[in-house]
Protein backbone atom coordinates (compact mmCIF):
# COMPACT_ATOMS: atom_id res chain seq x y z
CA UNK A 1 0.00 0.00 0.00
CA UNK A 2 3.05 2.71 1.00
CA UNK A 3 4.51 1.36 -2.11
CA UNK A 4 1.99 2.47 -4.45
CA UNK A 5 1.34 5.28 -2.90
CA UNK A 6 5.37 6.48 -2.69
CA UNK A 7 4.65 5.39 -6.52
CA UNK A 8 1.88 7.81 -7.05
CA UNK A 9 3.50 10.74 -5.80
CA UNK A 10 6.70 10.64 -7.29
CA UNK A 11 5.16 10.30 -11.10
CA UNK A 12 2.81 13.32 -10.15
CA UNK A 13 5.45 14.80 -8.86
CA UNK A 14 7.29 13.77 -11.83
CA UNK A 15 4.37 14.92 -14.63
CA UNK A 16 4.07 18.21 -12.58
CA UNK A 17 7.68 19.44 -13.37
CA UNK A 18 7.36 18.43 -16.68
CA UNK A 19 4.19 20.74 -17.02
CA UNK A 20 6.33 23.37 -15.41
CA UNK A 21 9.09 23.11 -17.56
CA UNK A 22 6.89 23.54 -19.98
CA UNK A 23 4.71 26.58 -19.09
CA UNK A 24 7.89 28.35 -18.19
CA UNK A 25 9.94 30.32 -19.79
CA UNK A 26 12.37 31.96 -17.68
CA UNK A 27 15.50 29.66 -18.65
CA UNK A 28 16.97 29.68 -15.02
CA UNK A 29 13.97 28.33 -13.69
CA UNK A 30 13.73 25.63 -16.13
CA UNK A 31 16.85 24.67 -15.22
CA UNK A 32 16.64 24.25 -11.65
CA UNK A 33 13.44 22.17 -12.78
CA UNK A 34 15.65 19.91 -14.90
CA UNK A 35 17.56 19.32 -11.77
CA UNK A 36 14.27 18.95 -9.86
CA UNK A 37 13.30 16.70 -12.32
CA UNK A 38 16.42 14.20 -11.86
CA UNK A 39 16.04 13.78 -8.42
CA UNK A 40 12.50 12.55 -8.67
CA UNK A 41 14.00 10.29 -11.27
CA UNK A 42 16.50 9.06 -8.28
CA UNK A 43 13.63 8.93 -6.33
CA UNK A 44 11.90 6.17 -8.87
CA UNK A 45 15.22 4.54 -9.71
CA UNK A 46 15.27 4.38 -5.66
CA UNK A 47 11.56 2.98 -5.16
CA UNK A 48 12.69 0.28 -8.06
CA UNK A 49 15.90 -1.15 -6.06
CA UNK A 50 18.25 0.48 -8.05
CA UNK A 51 20.36 1.72 -5.58
CA UNK A 52 23.46 2.17 -8.60
CA UNK A 53 21.26 3.69 -10.79
CA UNK A 54 19.74 6.07 -8.42
CA UNK A 55 23.06 7.17 -7.32
CA UNK A 56 24.03 8.13 -10.93
CA UNK A 57 21.41 9.67 -11.57
CA UNK A 58 21.19 11.94 -8.73
CA UNK A 59 25.19 12.90 -8.92
CA UNK A 60 25.21 13.36 -12.84
CA UNK A 61 21.79 14.68 -13.52
CA UNK A 62 21.01 16.45 -11.01
CA UNK A 63 24.43 17.68 -10.01
CA UNK A 64 26.40 17.81 -12.87
CA UNK A 65 24.62 18.64 -16.14
CA UNK A 66 22.46 21.23 -13.44
CA UNK A 67 25.98 22.84 -13.09
CA UNK A 68 27.12 22.22 -16.70
CA UNK A 69 23.93 23.80 -17.57
CA UNK A 70 24.01 26.92 -15.76
CA UNK A 71 27.41 27.79 -17.07
CA UNK A 72 25.93 27.57 -20.06
CA UNK A 73 23.03 29.87 -19.72
CA UNK A 74 25.72 32.62 -18.34
CA UNK A 75 27.63 32.74 -21.48
CA UNK A 76 24.80 33.18 -23.33
CA UNK A 77 22.84 36.81 -23.64
CA UNK A 78 18.95 35.68 -23.47
CA UNK A 79 17.46 34.17 -19.93
CA UNK A 80 14.48 34.09 -21.36
CA UNK A 81 12.66 31.89 -24.30
CA UNK A 82 11.54 32.87 -27.35
CA UNK A 83 7.96 33.50 -28.30
CA UNK A 84 6.60 30.17 -30.55
CA UNK A 85 6.95 31.62 -33.99
CA UNK A 86 4.35 28.93 -35.11
CA UNK A 87 1.00 27.04 -33.72
CA UNK A 88 1.94 24.18 -31.66
CA UNK A 89 -0.76 21.87 -33.40
CA UNK A 90 1.42 19.19 -35.75
CA UNK A 91 3.63 18.61 -32.92
CA UNK A 92 0.98 18.19 -30.40
CA UNK A 93 -0.38 15.79 -32.59
CA UNK A 94 3.01 13.65 -32.92
CA UNK A 95 3.87 13.95 -29.21
CA UNK A 96 -0.10 12.57 -28.47
CA UNK A 97 0.31 9.45 -31.38
CA UNK A 98 4.18 8.43 -29.96
CA UNK A 99 2.57 8.66 -26.51
CA UNK A 100 -0.45 6.39 -27.86
CA UNK A 101 2.08 4.05 -29.14
CA UNK A 102 3.89 3.98 -26.05
CA UNK A 103 1.61 3.68 -23.61
CA UNK A 104 0.25 0.34 -25.95
CA UNK A 105 3.43 -0.63 -26.17
CA UNK A 106 3.36 -0.97 -22.34
CA UNK A 107 1.01 -3.45 -22.60
CA UNK A 108 3.06 -6.31 -23.17
CA UNK A 109 5.76 -5.12 -21.10
CA UNK A 110 6.17 -8.69 -18.48
CA UNK A 111 5.28 -7.29 -15.14
CA UNK A 112 8.09 -5.51 -12.93
CA UNK A 113 10.23 -8.36 -11.53
CA UNK A 114 9.18 -11.39 -13.23
CA UNK A 115 11.49 -14.15 -13.01
CA UNK A 116 10.13 -15.64 -16.89
CA UNK A 117 11.42 -12.63 -18.79
CA UNK A 118 13.82 -14.14 -21.32
CA UNK A 119 15.92 -10.62 -19.47
CA UNK A 120 16.15 -12.81 -16.49
CA UNK A 121 16.79 -16.26 -18.06
CA UNK A 122 20.00 -15.53 -20.26
CA UNK A 123 22.94 -14.55 -18.29
CA UNK A 124 21.25 -12.62 -15.36
CA UNK A 125 20.84 -15.96 -12.97
CA UNK A 126 24.72 -17.23 -13.36
CA UNK A 127 25.44 -13.52 -12.48
CA UNK A 128 23.28 -13.81 -9.51
CA UNK A 129 24.02 -17.60 -8.73
CA UNK A 130 27.73 -17.56 -9.15
CA UNK A 131 28.65 -13.56 -9.12
CA UNK A 132 29.83 -13.31 -5.55
CA UNK A 133 31.75 -16.82 -5.72
CA UNK A 134 33.60 -16.04 -8.90
CA UNK A 135 34.85 -12.38 -8.03
CA UNK A 136 34.52 -12.13 -4.65
CA UNK A 137 32.41 -8.91 -4.70
CA UNK A 138 28.87 -8.80 -3.17
CA UNK A 139 27.34 -6.01 -4.96
CA UNK A 140 26.28 -7.87 -8.16
CA UNK A 141 26.34 -4.43 -10.11
CA UNK A 142 30.06 -3.82 -9.55
CA UNK A 143 30.73 -7.00 -10.50
CA UNK A 144 28.89 -7.05 -14.13
CA UNK A 145 30.11 -3.38 -14.77
CA UNK A 146 33.77 -4.26 -13.97
CA UNK A 147 34.67 -7.98 -14.52
CA UNK A 148 31.72 -9.80 -16.84
CA UNK A 149 31.38 -6.72 -18.49
CA UNK A 150 34.65 -5.19 -18.81
CA UNK A 151 34.48 -4.37 -22.20
CA UNK A 152 31.55 -2.11 -22.29
CA UNK A 153 32.94 -0.35 -19.58
CA UNK A 154 36.42 0.63 -20.82
CA UNK A 155 34.35 1.82 -23.54
CA UNK A 156 32.27 4.06 -21.46
CA UNK A 157 35.25 5.67 -19.97
CA UNK A 158 37.15 5.92 -23.68
CA UNK A 159 33.80 8.10 -24.66
CA UNK A 160 33.85 9.97 -21.27
CA UNK A 161 37.57 10.89 -22.05
CA UNK A 162 36.57 11.65 -25.81
CA UNK A 163 34.10 14.29 -24.50
CA UNK A 164 36.62 16.17 -22.66
CA UNK A 165 39.07 16.11 -25.75
CA UNK A 166 36.51 17.43 -27.62
CA UNK A 167 35.72 20.16 -25.16
CA UNK A 168 38.97 21.04 -25.04
CA UNK A 169 39.55 20.92 -28.67
CA UNK A 170 36.85 22.82 -29.63
CA UNK A 171 36.63 25.67 -26.41
CA UNK A 172 39.54 25.33 -24.73
CA UNK A 173 42.21 27.41 -26.29
CA UNK A 174 41.84 30.70 -25.22
CA UNK A 175 45.22 31.30 -23.39
CA UNK A 176 46.91 30.93 -26.56
CA UNK A 177 44.72 32.69 -28.79
CA UNK A 178 46.02 36.08 -27.17
CA UNK A 179 45.86 37.20 -30.84
CA UNK A 180 41.84 36.22 -31.61
CA UNK A 181 41.22 37.33 -28.19
CA UNK A 182 39.89 40.75 -29.34
CA UNK A 183 37.17 39.20 -31.80
CA UNK A 184 35.19 37.24 -29.21
CA UNK A 185 32.14 38.86 -28.12
CA UNK B 1 32.21 36.66 -4.48
CA UNK B 2 34.26 38.09 -2.00
CA UNK B 3 31.86 38.80 0.81
CA UNK B 4 29.90 36.08 1.56
CA UNK B 5 31.02 34.85 4.50
CA UNK B 6 28.27 31.80 5.23
CA UNK B 7 29.03 30.34 1.65
CA UNK B 8 33.20 30.38 2.34
CA UNK B 9 32.41 28.76 6.13
CA UNK B 10 30.06 26.08 4.78
CA UNK B 11 31.95 25.68 2.07
CA UNK B 12 35.34 25.02 4.09
CA UNK B 13 33.15 22.81 6.11
CA UNK B 14 31.36 20.72 3.32
CA UNK B 15 34.00 20.44 0.62
CA UNK B 16 36.22 17.86 3.09
CA UNK B 17 33.26 16.08 4.28
CA UNK B 18 32.48 15.76 -0.04
CA UNK B 19 36.28 14.37 -0.63
CA UNK B 20 35.48 12.18 1.84
CA UNK B 21 32.27 10.74 0.46
CA UNK B 22 33.28 10.57 -2.91
CA UNK B 23 36.71 8.44 -1.37
CA UNK B 24 34.30 6.28 0.41
CA UNK B 25 32.18 5.73 -2.95
CA UNK B 26 34.76 4.66 -4.73
CA UNK B 27 36.34 2.16 -2.36
CA UNK B 28 33.11 1.00 -0.93
CA UNK B 29 31.91 0.98 -4.20
CA UNK B 30 32.47 -3.58 -4.24
CA UNK B 31 29.90 -3.67 -1.29
CA UNK B 32 27.53 -1.23 -1.65
CA UNK B 33 25.83 1.26 -3.99
CA UNK B 34 28.48 3.19 -5.89
CA UNK B 35 31.83 2.76 -7.74
CA UNK B 36 33.76 4.93 -10.07
CA UNK B 37 31.61 7.06 -12.21
CA UNK B 38 29.46 8.18 -9.61
CA UNK B 39 32.45 8.67 -7.18
CA UNK B 40 34.19 10.48 -9.68
CA UNK B 41 31.18 12.43 -10.34
CA UNK B 42 31.00 13.40 -6.33
CA UNK B 43 34.67 13.94 -6.11
CA UNK B 44 34.54 16.78 -9.03
CA UNK B 45 31.78 18.48 -7.27
CA UNK B 46 33.77 19.30 -4.13
CA UNK B 47 36.71 21.19 -6.89
CA UNK B 48 32.88 22.87 -8.55
CA UNK B 49 31.89 24.34 -5.04
CA UNK B 50 35.10 25.43 -4.76
CA UNK B 51 35.70 26.85 -7.48
CA UNK B 52 31.81 28.79 -7.49
CA UNK B 53 32.78 30.21 -3.82
CA UNK B 54 36.64 31.15 -3.92
CA UNK B 55 36.50 32.02 -7.76
CA UNK B 56 38.34 30.46 -10.71
CA UNK B 57 41.38 31.15 -10.51
CA UNK B 58 42.47 29.53 -7.20
CA UNK B 59 40.62 26.89 -8.09
CA UNK B 60 43.24 26.26 -11.12
CA UNK B 61 45.69 26.70 -8.79
CA UNK B 62 44.45 24.01 -6.50
CA UNK B 63 44.52 21.53 -9.72
CA UNK B 64 45.89 23.21 -12.78
CA UNK B 65 44.66 22.02 -16.18
CA UNK B 66 47.73 20.71 -17.42
CA UNK B 67 47.48 18.22 -14.43
CA UNK B 68 43.57 17.70 -15.14
CA UNK B 69 44.86 16.33 -18.86
CA UNK B 70 47.08 14.47 -17.36
CA UNK B 71 44.82 13.06 -14.92
CA UNK B 72 41.97 12.07 -17.33
CA UNK B 73 44.52 10.51 -19.87
CA UNK B 74 45.77 8.34 -16.60
CA UNK B 75 42.78 7.06 -15.97
CA UNK B 76 42.14 5.47 -19.11
CA UNK B 77 45.12 4.27 -18.99
CA UNK B 78 45.28 2.02 -15.82
CA UNK B 79 42.06 0.58 -17.23
CA UNK B 80 43.35 -0.06 -20.39
CA UNK B 81 46.85 -1.37 -18.91
CA UNK B 82 45.03 -4.03 -16.31
CA UNK B 83 43.54 -5.21 -19.39
CA UNK B 84 47.25 -5.51 -21.26
CA UNK B 85 48.95 -6.87 -18.07
CA UNK B 86 46.50 -9.68 -18.18
CA UNK B 87 47.12 -10.81 -21.22
CA UNK B 88 50.96 -10.59 -20.44
CA UNK B 89 49.83 -12.73 -17.50
CA UNK B 90 48.22 -15.54 -20.11
CA UNK B 91 44.87 -14.63 -19.47
CA UNK B 92 42.28 -12.68 -21.73
CA UNK B 93 42.23 -8.63 -21.99
CA UNK B 94 40.51 -7.84 -19.11
CA UNK B 95 40.72 -11.31 -17.53
CA UNK B 96 41.31 -10.57 -13.99
CA UNK B 97 41.57 -14.30 -12.76
CA UNK B 98 45.46 -14.43 -13.79
CA UNK B 99 46.52 -11.07 -11.71
CA UNK B 100 46.85 -13.08 -8.39
CA UNK B 101 47.44 -16.39 -7.23
CA UNK B 102 44.06 -16.91 -6.41
CA UNK B 103 41.34 -16.22 -9.14
CA UNK B 104 38.36 -14.51 -6.94
CA UNK B 105 41.58 -12.63 -5.25
CA UNK B 106 42.88 -11.67 -8.75
CA UNK B 107 38.81 -10.63 -9.48
CA UNK B 108 38.72 -8.46 -6.47
CA UNK B 109 41.96 -6.77 -7.38
CA UNK B 110 41.30 -6.08 -11.08
CA UNK B 111 37.77 -4.26 -9.94
CA UNK B 112 39.39 -2.34 -7.66
CA UNK B 113 42.19 -0.91 -9.93
CA UNK B 114 39.59 -0.44 -13.01
CA UNK B 115 37.47 1.49 -10.82
CA UNK B 116 40.15 3.71 -9.67
CA UNK B 117 40.51 4.44 -13.49
CA UNK B 118 37.55 5.07 -14.19
CA UNK B 119 37.08 7.70 -11.29
CA UNK B 120 39.82 9.24 -11.85
CA UNK B 121 38.88 9.80 -15.82
CA UNK B 122 35.84 10.65 -14.96
CA UNK B 123 36.72 13.09 -12.25
CA UNK B 124 39.28 15.01 -14.31
CA UNK B 125 37.14 14.99 -17.26
CA UNK B 126 33.88 16.57 -15.55
CA UNK B 127 36.45 19.54 -14.50
CA UNK B 128 37.98 19.82 -17.63
CA UNK B 129 34.51 20.83 -18.99
CA UNK B 130 33.48 22.62 -16.20
CA UNK B 131 36.43 25.11 -16.47
CA UNK B 132 36.24 25.24 -19.66
CA UNK B 133 32.81 26.04 -20.02
CA UNK B 134 33.12 28.73 -17.00
CA UNK B 135 36.80 29.71 -18.04
CA UNK B 136 35.56 31.01 -21.41
CA UNK B 137 32.69 33.82 -20.08
CA UNK B 138 35.72 35.24 -18.25
CA UNK B 139 37.42 36.87 -21.52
Amino acid sequence: MIDILIDVTLLAFLAITAIAILRIHNLFAVIMLFGIFSLLSAGVFVVLDAADVAFTEASVGAGISTVLMLGTLALTRGHHEKPPAHRPWLPLVVVLVTGAALVYGTVDIPGFGDPATPAQQHVAPRYLEQGQAETGVPNIVTAVLASYRGYDTLGEVTVIFTAGIGVLLLLGRRRRDKASKDEQP
Amino acid sequence: MKHDLILRVLAKLLIPVIVLFALYVQFHGDYGPGGGFQAGVIFSVAFIFYALVFGLDSAERVIPAGVLRVLASLGVLIYAGVGVITLFKGGNFLDYDVLSQNPVAGQHLGILVIELGVGITVSAVMLIIFFTFAGRGRD
